[in-house]
């Protein structure tokens, strides 16, 4: 007791004066890209001339930094600096980087690498550095077929991005379209297929019949699109492997958009039937055909939730065109868009927290995305005509078409396809050989 | 039993008395912080005033010795003994014989306003009232003007008022933000705005997502960091954290780029250790 009473008198007698730590909160910063190096890939002589022989390319070394640091610019989150101002060569970075050297032209990250010819296989070996940490961040070698060394570049992008910014990237992986060409009354319309970043473009069709609405299979490389076979639309399979093609089913009257299920199993679209135009599904193991939506009015544009729980169409229910949300079964329909014009085209964010549409409003067309609520609309981009946004694997950049207005003689048309990433900022054109529309952006082929 | 009891008391009020003594906000000086705390806002801004000082006091006193001198030329000796201060129409004075005399005082003009300034900061607007009124009776019908004397009392009354006003604002403000982060406003911010411009944030970080990162930061003197601490640390490694770890890292990318962190050129031993709290919710929900 007394030692108690003593303890207690002598808190009391000398009250602790306790400084708090300073806190700071820093809650902005800046949105500019990251500033960093791409170093060449360091390659032997002897290397170098195995891969001339093979891929009759000069250094290929040089040439996969080159679509690693297209790829990291395109994405509008780095910024890769001249490689004129690279004050150390790649053959001794690749072994120790000198940070100071690296800083003093502020680049905050670097990467290097080496490439070397081995068994008749590429391999590609790459470092990733914090240069202000002074430490290395990642390291990771790749073996492959020689012939396959655009898909390295992509793929080490890709590892870079994840490293960097924590989210996935996108950068492995293959865009379908509808290439278009001639005179706006008689387009030839075939499929192609090319690399997210425009090459190794292959067109799958002849065009002898008119394809419509490619989309990507989310869990393969397997595609469905709309054809029109006499007049009667046909929704097809087909696998980019194999180059195999089925016919999913003739479907009488107007049939729009098929799309996959995001487990792949099923297939979701629209096709008029008994005088409406409803939202329905075929499982493609047993080519069963469910009802999914049953109402007077148009409804079209089915787009999955990545977890398969809900579906977004659009439907003029409400007397105009507008984005409503459904319970996978069609229960609990329920408008999200409340915005003036008219609403179209809604697809899903891959990462589920966005959906992304078209909206027409005073005669302009917009691309926007909303949150699945419908609450926060940003639109994204303005121009005469544009539609069907596609995501990216990631859900951070969106490729869609915008055409340019006919002039009064009947010329100046044109298609083409456009990406912009999420803050609006980052628009840009992806190249394609011909006119080109009805984007699908595939997942990551190294999955 | 009544002795233990007295016992208890006296030991009771022993205890009251010590705790009462010791309680920190006991012991702190009452707010007689006078408007001078307004000049701590703009220190960081206005370092040049610093070495000035010195001067300025000196320049403060010749210019009060010359006012004294000035007033016993102007009005008897009696007269300045009933006004307790220097008033309203002593500035005034002042101000004439700056007019008529500028030879008389070797300062440059800003100087002498700047003084003058101080002077009506310092004055309380409920003496100047009587102060004013003494001084006008006296001299109301050699060469005072009554309007005028008004005016300038209204007007001293609101300048006063205002400035009180105001610097009552800042001081609580002050030790607000003191009691809060333990820099003045303009010392935070400008440490923040020193950051902002370092802190490239990573874009594809997910706005719905708690993501705060907080840094310890020991410094030196001149700013320049000597150890970085992630005080969650163990979350950096946890698996389906990339995020966080990311963001942590681009924190302590923007604090080694920043170096030296624009520090408050005093009390290095109140910011010798700090803590950053970085937070991209608000750019990243854009």
């Amino acid at each position: 007791m007394k030692k108690k009473f003593i303890i207690l008198f002598l808190i009391l007698i000398f009250p602790l004066k306790v400084f708090a730590l300073i806190e700071v909160d820093i809650t902005r910063g800046n949105l500019n890209p990251l500033p960093l190096a791409v170093s060449p890939l360091a390659i032997d002589e002897q290397s170098r001339n195995e891969f001339k022989k093979i891929i009759k390319k000069e250094n290929i070394g040089s040439e996969i930094s080159s679509i690693v640091e297209n790829n990291l610019k395109t994405s509008g989150l780095f910024n890769p600096l001249n490689k004129d101002a690279f004050l150390q060569a790649p053959e001794i970075a690749n072994l120790k980087p000198r940070f100071e050297d690296w800083s003093l032209i502020k680049a905050q990250a670097l990467i290097t690498g080496k490439v070397t010819f081995i068994d008749e296989k590429l391999r590609v070996e790459f470092r990733l550095w914090d240069v202000l940490a002074a430490k290395e961040i990642m390291a990771l070698a790749f073996t492959t077929v020689p012939n396959n060394w655009r898909r390295v570049g992509h793929i080490i992008s890709d590892k870079v991005y994840e490293r960097l910014t924590g989210e996935k990237g996108y950068f492995d992986t293959r865009i379908i379209y509808v290439a278009e060409e001639g005179p706006k009354t008689q387009r030839k319309k075939r499929l192609a297929i090319m690399d997210q970043d425009g090459a190794n473009n292959k067109f799958l069709t002849l065009g002898n019949e008119l394809v419509l609405t490619p989309r990507f299979n989310p869990t393969s490389q397997m595609v469905t699109y709309l054809s029109y076979f006499k007049n009667l639309p046909r929704v097809y399979l087909l696998d980019i492997e194999t180059g195999t093609q089925e016919v999913v089913g003739d479907f009488p009257g107007m049939t729009f958009a098929p799309r996959f299920s995001p487990d792949g199993k099923k297939i979701i679209m629209s096709f008029a039937k008994d005088g409406k135009s409803d939202i329905y599904t075929m499982d493609l193991e047993n080519r069963i055909v469910d009802r999914i939506t049953n109402h007077p009015s148009i409804d079209t544009s089915p787009s999955y939730s990545p977890n398969g729980k809900f579906i977004a169409f659009n439907s003029d229910r409400s007397g105009y065109q507008q984005i409503y949300i459904m319970k996978s079964d069609g229960s609990d329909v329920k408008r999200i868009s409340f915005g003036n014009g008219i609403y179209g085209t809604p697809v899903w964010s891959p990462r589920g927290d966005l959906i992304a549409f078209t909206k027409l409003h005073k005669g302009k067309f917009y691309i926007g995305v909303m949150r699945t609520d419908g609450k926060g609309e940003r639109l994204l981009t303005e121009n005469y005509y544009q539609e069907a946004p596609s995501w990216s694997p990631n859900g951070r950049v969106l490729i869609f078409y915008r055409e340019t207005k006919t002039n009064s003689d009947g010329e100046g048309f044109s298609a083409k396809l456009w990406s912009i990433d999420l803050t609006g900022y980052n628009e840009r054109l992806v190249t394609t050989q011909t006119d080109a529309s009805d984007p699908s952006w595939s997942s990551l082929l190294s999955n | 039993m009544n002795r233990s009891i007295i016992i208890s008391s006296v030991l009771h009020l022993l205890l009251i008395l010590v705790t009462a003594m010791s309680l920190p906000f006991l012991a702190k000086k009452p707010l007689d912080i006078p408007p001078i705390v307004s000049v701590e806002l703009i220190q960081i801004a206005e370092k040049t005033n610093i070495p000035f000082a010195p001067k300025a006091k000196k320049i403060i006193e010749k210019v009060k010795e010359k006012e004294k001198k000035l007033v016993s030329e102007q009005a008897p000796p009696k007269k300045v003994k009933k006004t307790k201060t220097k008033t309203v129409v002593s500035v005034e004075q002042n101000e004439k014989v700056d007019n008529k005399t500028p030879e008389a005082v070797p300062l440059p003009e800003k100087t002498v306003k700047k003084i003058e300034t101080k002077k009506e900061n310092k004055q309380n607007p409920d003496k100047l009232d009587e102060e004013v009124k003494q001084v006008s009776e006296f001299e109301k019908k050699e060469f005072v003007d009554l309007d005028n004397i008004a005016k300038l009392i209204d007007k001293a009354k609101i300048e006063s008022a205002d400035e009180i006003k105001k610097n009552n604002d800042i001081t609580q403000d002050q030790d607000r933000n003191i009691e809060n982060t333990g820099l003045t406003l303009s010392e935070e911010d400008a440490l923040k705005a020193q950051i902002f411009g370092c802190w490239s944030i990573p874009l594809g970080l997910p706005y719905n997502e708690n993501l705060l990162v907080r840094i310890k930061l020991m410094l030196e003197p001149d700013g320049s960091v000597t150890k970085t601490e992630i005080l969650d640390h163990a979350r950096m490694n946890k698996p389906g954290q990339a995020f966080y770890k990311v963001l942590a890292e681009s924190a302590l990318r923007a604090v080694k780029l920043c170096q030296p962190l624009r520090v408050p050129t005093t009390g290095y031993e109140r910011w010798k250790e700090l803590q950053l709290n970085f937070d991209a919710r608000e750019m990243l929900e854009g």
